[in-house]
């Protein structure tokens, strides 16, 4: 009997799913390899369905997306009983990812803002949504919206993570392969090299052995050079402090790394050890100066928290009132 | 990684009172006994005592301690004498901890907190030292030679009895000449020496010593490495004139174009001139001639005729082409000797300093005194006249919340030596007006008597006045004679200011330069006021003479001569133990993103292309931890302050 997979989605773009599709060719070597029991993106299985597998009878459950709403919540521990293996798949299962960032708020500031003050929205009765709804004699049930997002991990006990925003193609065929033969490894592993990118960028070797930054770029500001570390440009590339194993895809695509694969395993924080190793990058040794040339880093929570934020040991800007 | 077991021992020390006065140590080691892993809890008076240390020794053998933790006083005192004890008991240093619970804790904590404090900390370190893993000491020979910066009778001093006892010295001297300001005194308090007589003979030594590379009109620019194997850069700045090849004839100076003296003479303090082409003074050391591109006719069009070229003939020694060089020198150990600078007078407006032309600074009047100065020894005004009374004002730039708060200590002391030798010299009418007479030193007080004897006036009183008489345009000194209990005013020909010390103009560069700490008035601090008086807190670098404090000559060459001992001990132990508290690389992880190479304050990183890793120089890292914290991918670690026990200690201290 062919190996039963799932996929699932929680609070993400659908940017993940799009990876499982980008397996491409590949795609039918998988297809031919397993039985997709569960995938509502693309193929027509209800909850119930899942409900009615016996526990422990799919091989893995790929999540994606991080934790926001209580039916995220009881889909990620339904399938996390179903499954021998949960895998989080991508960026916002394995820390949380840019819908992470709205932990910056809490739910209240949230709902006000999207509902009320956005200078596109109509709403003079002031309607928010709500888990429960009745009209003309009709009950709808809507999932509770949680004050906090919450990583996968957070939730439910993870086996894998597979990181990116997205991830590529090539690791989840690679993760995929490991499981049809028994080689994952270790339980709380994370399935991509545990180095930073500098090691497989293609532009290392013209990173000099001292940089001394006096300006901080961002793209649009700038012609940038496609042949020389981005770093060295005064782009912010967060290579440095970011797992490898994309292929270094944004810097061939001319674009600093924006950090979507995350830590290696021995950081913590990847936020706070980026900045710190950025900040020691600065060419200056007066304090002004300095503060004058870190100034120059716009949003320094979205752009080193850009993908980890609920993760961090520090996950918001107020106390998580019990995440909910 | 999974949590190690170990055999845990506990000692908490009272440090008679000191602790226990505050903290409850009883209760203390009754809490340590319930720490997980914890066999053995002690209390005990002195811990570090022999008994004290015999406990823990005792325990290691009977119970089989494989992990120690001492709560006690800081470990800058104590952390060497117990990973001591452990070492001789079979146990590796480094799998010792201390817990301080006296300064961190029962010194500025009292009643229950002060108990509730320790427990935490202690519960830290007993989490921590779980993952403390044994560690080797490197050992790395100690270079044979030693740096000496500066060339006043501190440096002068040092490099003699290093030289002596075999070492190589290195002597580097900014100016032409070395002699520092002694050079420039007539007679020395408060035994009336002269000075040159003393003072010469060494200087010569200092040239002719087959030990000594002397090298004047040089500056250290670079310094690198550490205690035992100092890399240090030397400019050597041109004097255009080759060293080995003037041999001292002094015939050039004759024969410049500029038939008379006429440039600011800077050894003479202005008062008298110099040409182009000098020598600071006739027993200058070396006995070389300088030549200034600033004054010199040649460096400025070209056009001088070049008769001291000439004068130089066979031995062309004169080399308008010179260029500076850099010199490279590897040395065990370091003396700073970089004296002070005179406070400038004018600074004080009401003195009147470079208005009133008789109102001189000691220095000034140490050069007219000076046989060899400009007046061969006579003391005598601008215009020529002898001083027929002349007023001393003590304490100038010191001891004032307006200039500098400290006493310069010599200044008492020389103002009494002036008065004399003015008595001597003029018999004009002496005034010294002080706040207070300090004269605490061998022979001092009687020094003073014998000068109060010769007649010379004492008025107790600051001035707080100098300008001229309407009538006859002598200066007048006012002050408040705070025994007499009234306002005096003294009409004077001469006015001397008693300049106090103060660090060198440069002391933050040269402090940075060879990273060493300075007091905030800006003097080189040394380890321990009291007990480590020449030490500083960097390893092998060692301080002597005025720039770590206003200080006399004889005190001067005493502390040179513990500069001196300190670096030869150092030197003759032969080689370094050096703290295994590294930085290393995991090479299997290290993506080679260079954020650390360019870091390390000592330079310790390097990179290596063809494997694409970083790497640490064990023997250049000191440890800081720069890099550890920097590694944006967490793959340096340091020995001795691993991310678990340092983790495990933060967990420690909050639970
Ligand atoms: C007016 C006056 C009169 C005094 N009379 C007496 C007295 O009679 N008896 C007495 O005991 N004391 C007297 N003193 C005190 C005496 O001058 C000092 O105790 C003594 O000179 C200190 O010697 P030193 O070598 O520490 O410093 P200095 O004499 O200042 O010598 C320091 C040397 O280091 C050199 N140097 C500085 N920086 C550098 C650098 N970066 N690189 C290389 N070289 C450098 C300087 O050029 C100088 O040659 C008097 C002081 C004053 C101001
Ligand atoms: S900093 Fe960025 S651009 Fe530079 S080598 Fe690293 S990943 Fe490549
Ligand atoms: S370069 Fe950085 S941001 Fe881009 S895909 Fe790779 S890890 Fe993600
Ligand atoms: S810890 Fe790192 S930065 Fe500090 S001295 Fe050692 S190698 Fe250099
Ligand atoms: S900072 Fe870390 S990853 Fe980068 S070169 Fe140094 S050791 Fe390697």
């Amino acid at each position: 009997m062919k190996p039963k997979l799932a996929f699932y989605w929680c609070a993400s773009c659908g940017g993940c799913e799009e990876a499982v599709v980008d397996l491409a060719e590949k795609v039918l070597d998988v297809v031919a390899a397993v039985d997709i029991v569960f995938w509502p993106v693309a193929l027509d299985f209800k909850r119930t369905d899942v409900e009615a597998m016996p526990d422990g009878s799919i091989a893995a459950a790929f999540i994606n997306g991080a934790i926001r709403t209580s039916e995220q919540e009881e889909m990620a521990k339904l399938l996390r009983r179903k499954a021998r293996i949960v895998v989080a798949f991508g960026a916002c299962a394995q820390t949380g990812g840019v819908p992470g960032l709205a932990n910056l708020y809490d739910r209240e500031s949230l709902l006000r803002a999207v509902y009320s003050e956005s200078p596109s929205t109509l709403n003079p009765e002031g309607t928010r949504p709500a888990p429960h709804y009745a009209t003309n004699g009709a009950a709808l049930e809507l999932p509770v919206f949680w004050d906090r997002v919450r990583a996968l991990g957070q939730v439910i006990p993870v086996d894998y993570s597979i990181p990116g925003c997205p991830p590529t193609p090539k690791l989840l065929a690679d993760a995929v392969a490991a499981l049809l033969t028994g080689s994952l490894p270790e339980r709380g592993a994370v399935l991509a090299p545990d180095k930073a990118l500098c090691e497989e960028c293609p532009r290392r070797e013209s990173k000099p052995d001292k940089l001394a930054i006096t300006r901080f770029r961002r793209p649009h500001e700038t012609l940038i050079e496609t042949d020389r570390c981005l770093l060295a440009q005064g782009l912010l590339c967060l290579g440095p402090a970011t797992r490898a194993g994309c292929e270094a895809r944004c810097i061939q695509g001319n674009m600093p790394c924006t950090g979507c694969f995350g830590a290696t395993s021995r950081v913590r924080d990847f936020g706070a050890k980026a900045l710190s190793s950025i900040a020691s990058l600065t060419g200056s040794n007066d304090e002004a100066e300095i503060i004058r040339i870190l100034e120059n880093i716009p949003d320094p929570v979205g752009t080193f928290y850009r993908y980890s934020l609920p993760a961090a040991p520090l996950p918001g800007k107020r106390p998580n009132r019990a995440g909910k | 990684m999974t949590k190690p077991s170990a055999r845990i021992g506990v000692y908490i020390c009272h440090c008679g009172t000191n602790i226990a006065g505050t903290i409850n140590v009883a209760a203390l080691r009754e809490f340590a006994a319930t720490l997980p892993g914890v066999i053995v809890a002690r209390d005990y008076k002195y811990m570090c005592s022999d008994p004290g240390q015999e406990l823990i020794k005792a325990d290691i053998a009977q119970h089989g301690l494989e992990r120690v933790v001492v709560a006690a006083c800081s470990p800058h005192l104590h952390e060497h004498t117990f990973r001591t004890a452990c070492e001789e008991a079979g146990l590796n240093p480094y799998l010792c901890h201390m817990v301080n619970i006296r300064e961190h804790d029962s010194w500025v904590h009292s009643g229950e907190a002060a108990t509730a404090k320790a427990r935490d900390l202690l519960r830290a370190a007993v989490q921590r030292v779980a993952w403390n893993r044994p560690l080797e000491r490197r050992s790395i020979p100690i270079r044979q030679s030693v740096l000496v910066v500066g060339g006043g009778i501190a440096g002068i001093h040092a490099a003699l009895t290093l030289a002596n006892a075999g070492k190589k010295v290195y002597l580097v001297e900014r100016e032409p000449t070395i002699g520092g300001h002694m050079a420039m005194f007539d007679k020395t308090f408060p035994t009336l020496d002269c000075a040159a007589c003393i003072l010469t003979p060494k200087m010569t030594a200092v040239k002719d010593h087959p030990n000594i590379t002397l090298w004047t009109y040089s500056e250290v620019i670079g310094v690198e490495g550490f205690v035992g194997d100092f890399k240090v850069r030397v400019r050597r700045k041109p004097r255009y004139v080759i060293e080995d090849l003037c041999v001292g004839c002094l015939e050039c100076i004759e024969a410049c174009v500029y038939k008379q003296p006429k440039f600011y003479d800077e050894f003479n303090q202005g008062l008298g001139k110099r040409k182009p082409i000098y020598i600071p003074f006739p027993q200058a050391v070396p006995q070389v001639v300088v030549i200034d591109p600033e004054t010199c006719i040649e460096f400025k069009s070209g056009k001088c005729k070049k008769t001291c070229l000439e004068a130089c003939g066979e031995r062309q020694a004169i080399d308008f082409g010179q260029q500076e060089t850099i010199e490279t020198i590897e040395v065990g150990a370091i003396i700073l000797a970089t004296g002070y600078k005179a406070f400038d007078a004018s600074r004080i407006p009401y003195y009147g300093y470079g208005v009133y032309p008789n109102v001189y600074t000691a220095l000034e009047v140490e050069r007219l005194i000076n046989a060899a100065g400009p007046t061969g020894g006579e003391l005598v005004l601008r215009d020529g006249r002898k001083p027929r009374s002349v007023g001393i004002v003590h304490c100038v730039g010191s001891r004032d919340e307006h200039t500098n708060r400290w006493c310069s200590r010599v200044c008492c002391m020389y103002s009494l030596k002036l008065a004399h030798l003015v008595k001597e010299r003029t018999g004009a009418e002496v005034y010294n007006f002080y706040i207070d007479m300090r004269t605490p030193g061998k022979a001092f007080e009687e020094f003073y008597n014998r000068v109060a004897e010769e007649g010379v006036h004492f008025i107790r009183g600051k001035v707080a006045d100098v300008y001229p008489a309407e009538t006859d345009g002598r200066l007048i000194l006012r002050a408040e004679d705070t025994l007499l209990g009234q306002v005096r005013k003294i009409p004077v020909d001469m006015v001397i200011l008693a300049t106090g010390l103060e660090p060198q103009a440069d002391a933050t560069e040269v402090r940075r330069l060879f990273n060493i700490s300075c007091s905030s008035e800006g003097w080189f601090l040394e380890r321990h006021p009291k007990l480590a008086p020449v030490n500083t807190f960097t390893d092998g670098i060692f301080l002597a003479g005025c720039c770590q404090g206003p200080k006399d000559i004889p005190d001067t060459v005493a502390q040179a001569g513990a500069a001196a001992a300190e670096a030869m001990q150092l030197l003759d132990t032969g080689s370094i133990e050096l703290e295994p508290n590294t930085a290393y690389v995991l090479e299997e992880v290290c993506s080679g993103c260079k954020t650390c190479v360019g870091l390390c304050p000592y330079n310790a990183i390097s990179f290596l292309p063809e494997k694409n890793v970083a790497q640490v120089n064990e023997a250049l890292c000191k440890g800081c931890g720069t890099c550890v914290a920097a590694c944006p991918s967490a793959s340096i670690r340091q020995h001795l302050f691993e991310d678990e026990q340092i983790f495990e200690e933060v967990v420690g201290v909050l639970a």
